[in-house]
This record gives structure tokens, sequence and C-alpha cells, in this order.
């Protein structure tokens, strides 16, 4: 298939997931969310349901190497060091700015609100400037 | 119990969501914010799948006023456009683009048992405890994002 059509489906997917878990649950599905509703201090009183999703998401590449042959998992582009440094920006910015791409990206711009659609313009123009940097400057 | 059924369901066809996209490459994501360079414009599709059926799926579930295993719909209040979202916004843009991780795919990723993956993830959990750490501290000037609660 396409992969172009693939990230139709899969983002399909992406939504789906939101549309059922607010439709069960009431939540928003947000992955910095709900990861940072487990760390202290101050986790929060309902870890189950996070754990629960986050069990989810490992899953998925253990069934899809099974049965596809294939976890579909690309590898890390860059070295240790800005790994380090690009895991605890996008750690520390997704709590400050209280969401990430799926949270933002997807729910609030689902929602149509204001505050996710001027997060989503300000990740993507900085991550666009960063990979420009990195890859055009430096 | 029905409420961890829900989320395990829905993390997994998340995750699915990642996988068969191409989410879960870096290579891809960065490809995608490589605008200059041979722009790759995968995660627009993404992006556009996603929310074009949250969009329609939002407008058919919350109209029914409460959720079906749960009181109620637990919905972001927070409106202001403030610095903390800004500044946090455009934190998380840098982390992003330099490694072409996102949450969602740092952790699906786990999953493939690469020490690297697990160290971005790591350090990504510190940055949000330093973030909730500083929250409590300085918790007059900057409050957490309160929830809505909302009920039809």
């Amino acid at each position: 298939m396409h992969p172009y059509l693939l990230a139709l489906i899969g983002g399909a997917l992406i939504g789906l997931s939101a549309v059922l878990l607010m439709a069960f649950s009431g939540r928003i599905a947000g992955i910095s969310g709900i990861v940072a509703g487990l760390l202290p201090p101050k986790p929060a009183d309902d870890m189950a349901w996070r754990v629960a999703f986050i069990v989810g998401l490992l899953l998925v590449p253990v069934v899809l190497a099974l049965f596809a042959g294939d976890d579909r998992i690309g590898a890390p582009t860059v070295g240790l060091s800005l790994l380090i440094a690009a895991g605890f920006l996008v750690g520390a910015g997704s709590a400050l700015g209280n969401g990430c791409t799926s949270g933002h990206g997807i729910c609030g711009l689902s929602r149509l609100s204001p505050r996710a659609a001027a997060a989503v313009a300000t990740f993507m123009a900085t991550a666009m400037i960063t990979v420009f940097v990195v890859r055009h400057v430096l | 119990m029905r409420e961890i059924l829900a989320a395990l369901l829905t993390g997994f066809i998340f995750g699915l969501g990642l996988c068969l996209s191409n989410m879960t490459n870096p290579a891809v994501v960065q490809g995608f914010l490589d605008i200059a360079g041979a722009w790759n414009p995968t995660l627009a599709f993404v992006m556009a799948g996603g929310v074009a059926v949250t969009f329609i799926g939002y407008r058919i579930v919350l109209p029914k006023g409460r959720p079906l295993w749960a009181p109620k719909f637990l919905l972001p209040a927070a409106t202001a456009i403030d610095a903390s979202l800004i500044s946090g916004a455009a934190i998380f843009g840098i982390g992003w683009g330099l490694a072409g991780y996102c949450p969602g795919p740092a952790v699906v990723s786990l999953a493939s048992g690469r020490a690297a993956v697990l160290i971005f993830v790591l350090f990504m959990l510190a940055g949000m405890i330093l973030v909730r750490w500083m929250r409590v501290r300085l918790s007059a000037t900057m409050p957490r994002t309160p929830i809505r609660e909302r009920s039809a």
C-alpha cells in the first residue's frame, strides 16, 4: 500500500482511538498528559487506566512483529547526546505547554481550541527551524 | 475495570495508527519537518486523517452529555494563550525536531528494545518530572491546567 494512504489510515486510527477514549471514559487522548500523570511529585489518583493505555501502546510492535513479521519501528537518526537533549526538551516542553502532538495536535485542533492551535503553530515552527538549522546551517 | 479495558483498547488502536503511518520512524518525521530539503509529507496525511475522524467523532460523542463508562467528560478548561503554553510548545518543538520523536512514538518504540530509545524516554520523563516539581514549588504563578467537567 502507498505510504501516504497508510498514513491517512493510521491517522484515522489515531482519531478513532481519541473518539473511543472520549466516548467510553470521557478523556482526552494526549500521550504526554497520560504519561505525566504517572510521575512524581503528586501522581494522579487514576493511575490504572494510564498504565493500561501505555501497555496498549507497547503491545503494538510486539503484535506486529508476531503476526506481520515487521514491528514497523525505525532506528533513531541521531546519536546519544542529541537523544538525551531532545528527550529532556520534549518532556519539559510538553509538560510546560500541557500537551504534545496528540493532545494539542489531534484532540485540541478537533475541538477547535485556539490554545491548541497556538501550541501546534508554535511547535511546528520551532521543530522546522530546528531541523533547518541542524541540516542546512550547521 | 471497564475504564481499564477501554484504555488498553484505545492505547492499542492509537499505537497501531502510529506504526502503520510510519510515525514510529524518526527519519520520516524529520523528513516532514525538513521543508528546505527532500520534504516528506507523510505526517500531514496522519494529521489530516486524525483530525478529520476526531472532529466528526467528538461532534457525535460530546453532545451525548456523558461518557458510556465514566461519570463525566474531562475536558481541558484552560483557554488562555499564555507564556507557559507558548514557551512549552516552543521547547517541545525543538526537542521534536532534534530527534524526530514526540511522546507517543517514543513510548511505542520502547517495545523494539533499543537502548537509545529507552534513554530518550528516561530523559523525557526527567523533563516532565522537573516541570511538575517546579509547578508544585511555584503553584501560585504557574497553575496546573484545571479540568473542566462537562455535562451536556
